[in-house]
């Protein structure tokens, strides 16, 4: 508890957040500087890598999955194309297999593979350990190039009433392994944002796995029971528990009179 | 709909309607391209602006590019259009009217008055005409001032938004981004909050912890937490302390649907916030943010390029008094902006627009990881959007936004670009920094040593 000398110190316990930087004038000091020079080469690198899928299938046994690619044939068309990246190519879309799921998990690549291959599998599993028998629920679907609306696809031919697509979102320079999930409520192309439910910043310096499911659970049992989700869909759940429980309740108490 | 042509040497360049003429004469952005309404050639481009710049603004009252029956968006543009603000430049085409506002003529007071008058079709097409620095000069001689608990806007100020952003919304570690924030003299537009969940519990808590930082240390500062306004009335029912309303707009109905908004939830928003007569030196208590290639994304740009959609937010935006308005420029990322080039025109667009519309306009400079940008381009939007005189500008804790993702601006940039540009923040704020001994003999905010005075005092902890 050397803190004495870094009046940040029990700060920098709370957010991962460049807080208590240094000035040089009014600039940043070079160490600083090269090391947000850094982070920003690596998420720009991060930005073009690609899920090993194999591996994805492997992690998520003993549960049943399959694997679709959008009709962006590769990452620099996917990075100028959303459109192509919300619809299946066709021999994807013809090779699904048709059922009756209460709730359908499609794994989309996005704009972070490490996201994807790090949190996918688990959170997955966490929820069927939390969903039990209550929800049919179909095989694991991992689209490749893929974007948040081609779950409406996927979901609407694979007959599914409610779709949770887990996402690689965009790397941050303290981030770059973020996941997403967005909820929808019977699936078909031409959603709106605002039907979605969407939980974000699934990773080991965010959301934790275990409260991620939680929520997702809350939230698929809720939206089966009401038939629906987005902004009618309010979480009406007490604050979230984050990484930082210890710190947390002290927020208050950090704000002082001068 | 009026077929345009324009004969250039051999070729004739045909425009079936006024929307391809706006969207051919549009700067190459991605987004159109995308959208497969951008000129496919260089010529063509410049084809579009000289028929753009021979066309009556007049043109723009007659013909509508998203129908009047079938966009509230739209008839909230023609029903609120005020003639008689119009007259003075009624008889302009587009290309005059870009000389008269590069005028001496066209004062602070003119422009000023001239606001109502004018649709965000006509400024759309009046700023395919201009070079960035024409966008800088012009937006340099508006004015649009507002007030809550400060006065943002002033000529010679420049604002700022803090954003103390965390991944769970834990509050100790957003009260450590804002105390950070505070001893850069950062957050005098808002202390504004992006909720990684939009939950009405922790958006009640996050604003009960804003509010306490506010009054323990009697900041004249408002706060605001960015949920769907839904959440946020919602909040207002329960007794949260909420000083502003937050809402993403666009520029079609269809859009705002994407939002879940409509005309009729913002005035009940706005309403409701109103009744709470929180302000201290006014009453402006809405917060839009809006950002190019939104429609296109929600699949509800009918065919308009997505600057001119952009400006009609702006539209909706207007008819609320807000006491803030930013564009999110390069945040949306590459497939509406594709570079820093792009995301830089984009940026001096949408200030110079809404400022011509009376719209109290401010910015995030920013961009994403999987942009082809990075700080140094920010550097130059950042002092050019300054120079300009946007009325704020957002700043996260080392340009690095750790919830969103992002890269915006640092709280050093903000600083840095005040003392540069000797524009200090809100009057009422600038007070504070004063009175509290921040300040040094030539009024800048110095970088004050870890065991002064005033870190300590901040931060909590007794002088050593």
């Amino acid at each position: 508890m050397n803190d004495s000398k870094d009046p940040w110190a029990r700060f920098r316990q709370a957010t991962r957040a460049r807080i208590g930087l240094g000035r040089s004038g009014d600039a940043l000091p070079t160490t600083a500087l090269l090391e947000f020079q850094l982070a920003h080469a690596r998420a720009r690198d991060a930005v073009h890598s690609a899920v090993d899928l194999d591996r994805l299938a492997a992690d998520l046994a003993p549960h049943p999955s399959l694997r679709v690619h959008s009709a962006a044939p590769d990452r620099a068309t996917y990075l100028r194309r959303p459109d192509l990246g919300r619809r299946l190519d066709p021999a994807s879309a013809s090779g699904l297999p048709a059922g009756d799921w209460d709730l359908l998990f499609v794994i989309a690549d996005g704009l972070s593979a490490a996201a994807v291959q790090v949190n996918a599998a688990p959170l997955v599993h966490a929820c069927f350990e939390r969903l039990g028998k209550t929800l049919r629920v179909g095989p694991v679907v991992l689209a490749e190039q893929a974007r948040v609306a081609l779950g409406d696809a996927v979901g609407a031919a694979m007959g599914a009433r409610l779709v949770a697509l887990l996402v690689g979102e965009r790397p941050g320079l303290s981030a770059a392994d973020s996941l997403g999930v967005y909820l929808t409520w019977e699936p078909k192309p031409g959603r709106a944002d605002s039907e979605r439910n969407c939980i974000s910043n699934i990773h080991a310096g965010g959301l934790p796995i275990g409260a991620a499911a939680d929520k997702l659970c809350w939230l698929a049992t809720e939206a089966a029971r009401l038939k629906l989700t987005g902004v009618a869909l309010k979480e009406d759940t007490p604050s979230l528990v984050g990484p930082d429980n210890d710190t947390k309740k002290q927020g208050p108490d950090l704000i002082h009179n001068p | 709909m009026a077929v345009h042509t324009r004969d250039l040497g051999r070729h004739r360049h045909r425009f079936d309607d006024l929307k391809a003429v706006m969207a051919c004469a549009s700067p190459r952005r991605s987004g159109d391209e995308l959208a497969g309404i951008a000129a496919d050639s260089d010529e063509r481009r410049v084809a579009a602006r000289m028929v753009l710049a021979d066309l009556p603004l007049k043109t723009f009252l007659n013909e509508t590019l998203i129908p009047y029956e079938t966009d509230e968006v739209t008839r909230l543009i023609v029903d609120s259009h005020d003639a008689e603000a119009f007259r003075p430049v009624a008889h302009m085409t587009v290309g005059e009217f870009r000389d008269w506002l590069l005028s001496y003529a066209a004062d602070t007071a003119a422009l000023a008055s001239l606001a109502p008058g004018l649709t965000p079709e006509m400024v759309a097409a009046v700023s395919k005409l201009m070079r960035n620095h024409d966008l800088v000069c012009v937006a340099a001689k508006c004015s649009v001032v507002t007030r809550f608990r400060t006065t943002i806007g002033l000529p010679g100020r420049l604002s700022s938004r803090l954003q103390p952003n965390h991944p769970t919304d834990d509050p100790a570690g957003i009260a450590a981004s804002t105390l950070d924030g505070l001893l850069y003299g950062i957050g005098d537009a808002v202390i504004g909050i992006n909720p990684a969940t939009d939950n009405v519990p922790a958006c009640v808590a996050l604003l009960e912890m804003l509010d306490a930082v506010r009054t323990r240390f009697d900041i004249p500062v408002q706060s605001c937490v960015l949920a769907h306004v839904t959440t946020t009335i919602q909040a207002i029912e329960r007794g949260a302390p909420v000083d502003l309303v937050f809402q993403s707009i666009a520029g079609t109905e269809k859009a705002n649907r994407g939002f879940g908004v409509s005309l009729a939830l913002l005035t009940e928003a706005r309403d409701a916030a109103k009744s709470l007569k929180r302000g201290t030196v006014g009453d402006n208590v809405m917060y839009f943010e809006t950002g190019q290639g939104s429609a296109l994304s929600a699949d509800a740009h009918f065919g308009v390029d997505q600057q001119t959609v952009e400006a009609r937010a702006y539209a909706v935006a207007r008819a609320f008094d807000p006491l803030l308005v930013n564009t999110v420029v390069g945040f949306i990322g590459p497939e509406y902006l594709y570079d820093a080039k792009q995301i830089t025109r984009a940026g001096l667009e949408d200030h110079f627009c809404a400022k011509l519309l009376g719209v109290p306009m401010g910015c995030d400079a920013c961009y994403t990881n999987h942009a082809e940008a990075d700080q140094d381009d920010m550097d130059v939007l950042m002092t050019m959007l300054a120079t300009a005189g946007v009325n704020f500008l957002i700043a996260v804790p080392g340009a690095d936004d750790v919830m969103l993702n992002y890269q915006s601006l640092s709280y050093h940039d903000v600083l840095g670009l005040r003392h540069l540009l000797k524009r200090p923040p809100a009057p009422e704020f600038e007070a504070w920094l004063d009175k509290a001994g921040w300040l040094d003999e030539q009024r800048r905010l110095p970088p004050w040593p870890d065991r002064s005075l005033v870190v300590s005092a901040l931060l909590g902890r007794a002088a050593v």
